[in-house]
């Protein structure tokens, strides 16, 4: 397993497979919590943290009971009550012990719960990297993919937050304003993420 | 509030897409095809059926507390029946909806639904309630495939449009094309029925709000986050 195995799972999921510009995940925060800059950054990071440890519990789960067991059609429900004990976790032990961090993530973490990108990631893990030879491969991958993943989400919020802060400024027509313009900027936006098909592929080929 | 009028709510005045902008993943990710689009749209309502029933039986029961995963059990539950169920009797739907499937579970619409209704309200009204919900999804599913199969694609349910099939726009049935034609959408729902943009009023109480479910409907984590959503 090289590096270059890893760098190409990271640069996929950010530029390629973007969950939010590509593949429709976790478009609620990114409708909602993008108006600014700073709360688009702490909303991301949260996300990237919970992606992190979401796939560094549920893929283990998976290996070693769900699937020991025979208990494969439990995966649904499974995921999501990891998902949410582990976010209530997260910020009963932030609120303890790292009280500066969670001033400035516990906003967001109850709201994260029911992402869709948080179990999708979880769920696209176990389906694309659970055949992989040996699990201690197959869990790298995963977390790798989970960063990524995070980090895509990032790099759409906050390119995002620049993006509609100058459609505030602009004057659309009555029924476009709000939420309409906001989808139309973003399919804009998605258009340029077309432009990094088959660079990944090109770059490590 | 009639009957008819709690049918009816989820429809046009309450549409939970349009309106009140919920579940936007499934709605831009499965509206590339109209068959998959009512696939999507009949395994949600099927979903949100029986959630609002379980969760109106037991609205009595369930403490104020742990509502929140008691609910996310429930509709999980529901959910994972309805894989099953696909994956028995409609193997082509369910490889097409794949990883949005078991992604009903975290459908806003579903937990909104069992917060804003069905814990306040009787059975026979929470059912009422989850079946225009549901309708309002699947016609709003239906008709946003339908723009982007016939101008993307060329066809409608597998059926070849002479003209359009020649001068097919293909970017409508990718990833912006969703975003477009969700936007313009919205913006005919509100040129055509008058509706005010929706606007996420915080004093209003959280039932309009896509995050509620998530944050429990706490009013300090709407403020905090109200000034900026």
């Amino acid at each position: 397993m090289s590096i270059k195995v890893f760098a190409a799972i990271i640069l996929t999921a950010v530029f390629v497979n973007n969950y939010v510009l590509q593949q429709f995940l976790g478009i609620c925060p990114f409708l909602g919590v993008s108006k600014k800059f700073d709360s688009a950054v702490g909303m991301s990071i949260a996300v990237i943290f919970v992606m992190l440890l979401a796939t560094a519990v549920t893929f283990p789960i998976q290996h070693f009971i769900l699937d020991k067991m025979d208990l494969g059609y439990m995966q649904t429900i499974v995921f999501i009550l990891v998902i949410a004990a582990l976010v209530q976790l997260v910020e009963i032990v932030l609120k303890k012990y790292v009280p500066a961090l969670h001033a400035s993530l516990g906003v967001y973490l109850p709201l994260i719960t029911t992402n869709c990108a948080v179990l999708g990631v979880c769920i696209d893990n176990v389906d694309s990297y659970m055949t992989a030879t040996g699990f201690g491969a197959s869990y790298a991958q995963a977390l790798f993919n989970a960063f990524g993943s995070g980090l895509g989400f990032m790099m759409a919020m906050v390119l995002f937050s620049g993006v509609r802060a100058r459609i505030e400024d602009n004057d659309a027509p009555p029924s476009f304003k709000g939420m309409p313009i906001t989808l139309i900027a973003a399919a804009i936006l998605s258009v340029a993420f077309f432009g990094f098909t088959g660079v990944i592929e090109n770059i490590f080929g | 509030m009639g009957k008819l009028q709690t049918l009816t709510n989820g429809i046009i005045k309450e549409n939970p897409v349009l309106v009140l902008v919920l579940g936007t993943c499934p709605t831009l990710a499965v509206s590339t095809q109209a068959s998959n689009a009512f696939g999507m749209g009949a395994a949600a309502t099927a979903v949100l059926l029986g959630s609002n029933v379980v969760i109106s039986l037991l609205r009595n029961v369930i403490s104020e507390k742990v509502r929140i995963p008691c609910y996310i059990v429930t509709i999980a539950t529901f959910v994972t029946l309805v894989q099953m169920v696909l994956n028995a009797y409609a193997y082509d739907i369910y490889k097409a909806l794949g990883i949005y499937l078991p992604l009903i579970v975290v459908n806003c619409i579903i937990l909104g639904r069992a917060e804003a209704f069905a814990n306040k309200n009787s059975v026979l009204d929470s059912a009422l309630d989850a079946i225009g919900m549901g309708i309002g999804f699947t016609l709003t599913l239906f008709v946003m495939a339908s723009i982007r199969e016939i101008f993307g694609n060329g066809t409608w349910y597998g059926i070849e449009i002479p003209v359009l099939k020649d001068n097919h726009i293909s970017i409508l049935t990718m990833a912006p094309g969703g975003f477009f034609v969700f936007g313009c959408l919205i913006a005919a729902v509100n040129k055509w029925f008058k509706n005010k943009p929706v606007k996420k009023d915080f004093d209003q109480g959280c039932e309009g709000c896509p995050m509620a479910s998530a944050c429990g409907g706490k009013k300090d984590n709407c403020e905090k986050e109200g000034a900026e959503a």
